[in-house]
């Protein structure tokens, strides 16, 4: 009532003043072009296909189950199956997406298409600075845009990245485990023919 | 060196001035002078744009316009091409005529004030009598043009913005007029360049400034908060605030009259500040003896930068006070002040000198403006509502 | 010298004569501080500083918003349906004429009774002071009283009474 209020604020923005040219803490613009926060690891922009190793057309883990585009809520996915196979992880002949686009104007970054992919092909990027001139085809990424390697997964969301890698190399051994175990009885089953027929042959002869 | 360092722009008239024949010299003088207010005072203003917008940033904690030139200072020029290149709207059913000479008026009214301030020694454009009141004639004419702009655009926004500021102006203008009218009376004149002289003379190193005596310095507070409210500057900005009435009173103007209305209420803005310099801060004089050395006018310029400082620092601490709590701290306890101050000074003037003024003039001050602040600022009780229909 | 005379008093008479020959009031309004403001160049062309400038803070900054805002508050800003030309018009220009011819001969007369003076007297702020407090203190006062008892006035008619309305 007395004044002492506005002196007080007036002290406090002097500090701000003065403050802003010595500390952080009085200053906390980032200037953006120049300078970026780094983003947080749950950030989401828009889904990237994740590849392995080198080649993305020969890594993509994705094989056309069409999960992803049944599920996405603005159906901004659209995938062509294609008609040979390759071989995917485990070593297992898969068909792969010849077409895989997805207009990202229209998604909405709800990630359901990473919830239900069964094959950890999909995952959310967190690229932002996509802004194009070319207002027609500019927002339409297609299969090769979207495919990103491993090593960028683990850039940008590490403790999910090696989650992941933990899982698929555990269902790797596993699959590889079940195809010795297979082999190993199939050798076996093989090895008691042989020496069947051989005790069969012998019992002809004598 | 030290004396033509100090009139060196007065030496410069004079150089100019022999060239031209004797029958024209004084003209010739007079139009040096008024090219030099027109020229220095824009470029003022743009400094003061300038050094609000970066200085309201950094109160704010964050930066200013950092991008147009280094650190910004390309900002003001940036402002002014674009003002220059907008479209110019002008509302179909405005009233044409009047619409237009609003800024015009302003800014010829505004310019004409700073014919009278003493910017250094032998200085002053026109050495007026009566300079103080010519000063505040020209600052009353403001509001005219004020409710003009607000009138003409046939906008029932900028005309409640043009009445409110109008109300604004005139409540502040009687506190204004009387805390300068204490300056008169203890000086015994109303002449500028005698005000100033008055104060040039020091005592143990330290000057006679109105400032440091009691009745002076609330009368420098008084002044200074008649000021902020008669350049409608926050915390008293509701006619234009921003997020109330869009731009209040210049929502129609666009393109180079709104930045016409801005350049008016800057240099309006610098001029009120002149003139307290010159009244409370002893104008073109120094500080201290030891420094008279100093050429006078950078002392003006000082001392009216100071000031823009601390407008903008007001800016950026207080929140913008409501139409009827402007208008009762006017009524209730800035006008009661501005007059027991005159009192106040009379007192000093009748004591005579010694240390025994000092302190009954201070203690009436403060009983005052404890007992005013209690009593004039108390809030209201509201009663149940009252309705008043039109007959 | 005549010349910035007949120029000024042009000026005066222009915006006297528009102000009541316009159709919009508040341009009438405007046009009337026009002729204010020659009128302050009047005084100030005769080195009346005090009475000029006094003129310009107090008639242009007061009274010419006062008259704009009187027009706004009440319905004068609308042209009037019925004409502006009243019947009695031809008693209202003899009696203009009559007061004309007094103020007339007032003003010629005073200036032969008074001799005539080349030089302006020089009267400073500081004589006029003087003289309020002096000779006319009398005057001051009562007019002081006048304006505060209009003030306190206008306060009471403007103010809501009361309990008066539910």
């Amino acid at each position: 009532m007395f004044g002492e209020g506005i002196l007080k604020g007036l002290a406090e923005t002097a500090r701000n003043f003065g403050g802003s040219f010595v500390s952080a803490e009085r200053l906390t613009t980032v200037q953006y072009p120049e300078e970026r926060l780094p983003q947080i690891e749950a950030a989401r922009n828009f889904p990237f296909l994740v590849y392995d190793g080198a080649d993305w057309e020969a890594g993509l883990r994705c094989v056309a189950c069409q999960i992803c585009e049944k599920e996405c809520p603005p159906k901004c996915i659209y995938i062509e199956k294609s008609v040979d196979k390759k071989p995917d992880y485990t070593g297992k002949p898969q068909i792969y997406p010849t077409r895989f686009d997805i207009d990202i104007s229209v998604c909405m970054s709800c990630q359901i298409c990473v919830e239900v992919c069964p094959f950890e092909a999909i995952k959310m990027d967190t690229e932002f600075e996509l802004s194009t001139t070319d207002r027609f085809g500019g927002l339409l990424y297609d299969r090769k845009e979207l495919a990103k390697s491993n090593e960028h997964y683990h850039k940008i969301h590490p403790t999910e990245a090696t989650e992941v890698d933990a899982r698929l190399a555990e269902e790797k051994a596993k699959a590889e485990a079940k195809a010795k175990a297979a082999a190993e009885t199939a050798a076996a089953k093989a090895a008691a023919a042989a020496t069947a027929t051989k005790t069969a042959g012998g019992e002809l002869k004598a | 060196m030290i004396e033509n360092a100090d009139q060196i722009f007065v030496l410069l008239q004079h150089w100019v001035m022999s060239f031209f024949p004797p029958a024209l010299q004084h003209v010739v003088g007079v139009l040096i002078s008024v090219v030099a207010i027109i020229c220095v005072f824009p470029a003022l203003f743009a400094i003061s744009v300038l050094l609000e917008r970066k200085g309201l940033g950094r109160m704010q904690n964050r930066y200013g316009p950092n991008r147009v030139g280094p650190l910004g200072i390309l900002q003001p020029v940036a402002d002014g091409l674009k003002s220059l290149t907008k479209e110019d709207i002008v509302p179909t059913s405005a009233d044409g005529v009047v619409h237009f000479l609003a800024p015009v008026f302003l800014v010829v009214v505004v310019f004409m004030g700073y014919a009278v301030l003493p910017m250094g020694r032998n200085m002053t454009l026109v050495n007026l009598d009566a300079g103080l009141l010519f000063f505040f004639a020209m600052g009353a004419s403001t509001e005219l043009s004020v409710f003009m702009a607000g009138w003409s655009s046939r906008n029932k926004y900028s005309l409640l913005g043009a009445m409110r500021a109008v109300a604004q102006m005139i409540s502040y203008e009687v506190p204004l007029l009387l805390a300068s009218l204490v300056v008169v009376m203890m000086t015994g004149s109303m002449n500028l360049g005698r005000i100033v002289d008055v104060q040039n003379q020091y005592t143990w190193g330290l000057p006679h400034w109105y400032i440091f005596t009691p009745w002076g310095f609330a009368a420098f507070l008084l002044y200074a908060t008649a000021t902020t409210a008669e350049s409608n500057r926050s915390p008293f900005d509701l006619p234009e605030g921003e997020s109330e009435l869009v731009a209040g009173y210049f929502t129609e103007y666009s393109g180079f009259k709104f930045a016409l209305f801005f350049l008016g209420e800057y240099v309006g803005m610098l001029s009120v500040s002149g003139l307290g310099a010159t009244l409370f801060l002893g104008g073109w004089s120094a500080p201290f003896s030891f420094l008279t050395w100093v050429p006078s006018w950078i002392w003006f310029f000082g001392k009216v930068m100071l000031s823009i400082c601390v407008f903008i620092w007001l800016r950026g601490t207080l929140p913008r006070l409501r139409q009827d709590q402007l208008m009762n701290f006017a009524w209730k306890f800035v006008l009661p002040l501005s007059l027991l101050n005159l009192f106040v000074a009379g007192l000093w003037r009748f004591l005579g000198e010694g240390f025994a003024r000092w302190g009954v003039c201070s203690a009436i001050l403060l009983v005052a403006y404890f007992a005013m602040a209690k009593v004039g600022m108390r809030k209201e009780s509201f009663g149940p509502r009252s309705y008043r229909y039109a007959e | 010298m005549t010349i910035v005379f007949y120029l000024i008093a042009a000026i005066t008479v222009a915006g006297a004569l528009a102000a009541v020959l316009l159709k919009n009031t508040v341009h009438c309004a405007l046009a009337l501080t026009v002729a204010f403001a020659g009128l302050a160049i009047q005084f100030l062309e005769l080195d009346a500083q005090f009475a000029g400038f006094a003129q310009i803070l107090v008639y242009i900054g007061a009274v010419a918003i006062l008259v704009v805002f009187a027009i706004l508050l009440t319905r004068g800003s609308e042209t009037p349906k019925g004409g502006v030309f009243s019947k009695s018009w031809l008693a209202g220009l003899i009696i203009a004429a009559m007061v004309f011819a007094v103020l007339g001969w007032a003003v010629l007369n005073s200036t032969s009774v008074l001799p005539n003076e080349t030089a302006k007297p020089a009267v400073s702020v500081l004589d006029i002071g003087n003289a309020l407090m002096g000779r006319y203190v009398l005057p001051l006062e009562i007019v002081a009283v006048l304006l505060t008892s209009a003030l306190i006035g206008a306060v009471i008619v403007a103010k809501h009474e009361k309990g008066s309305a539910k």
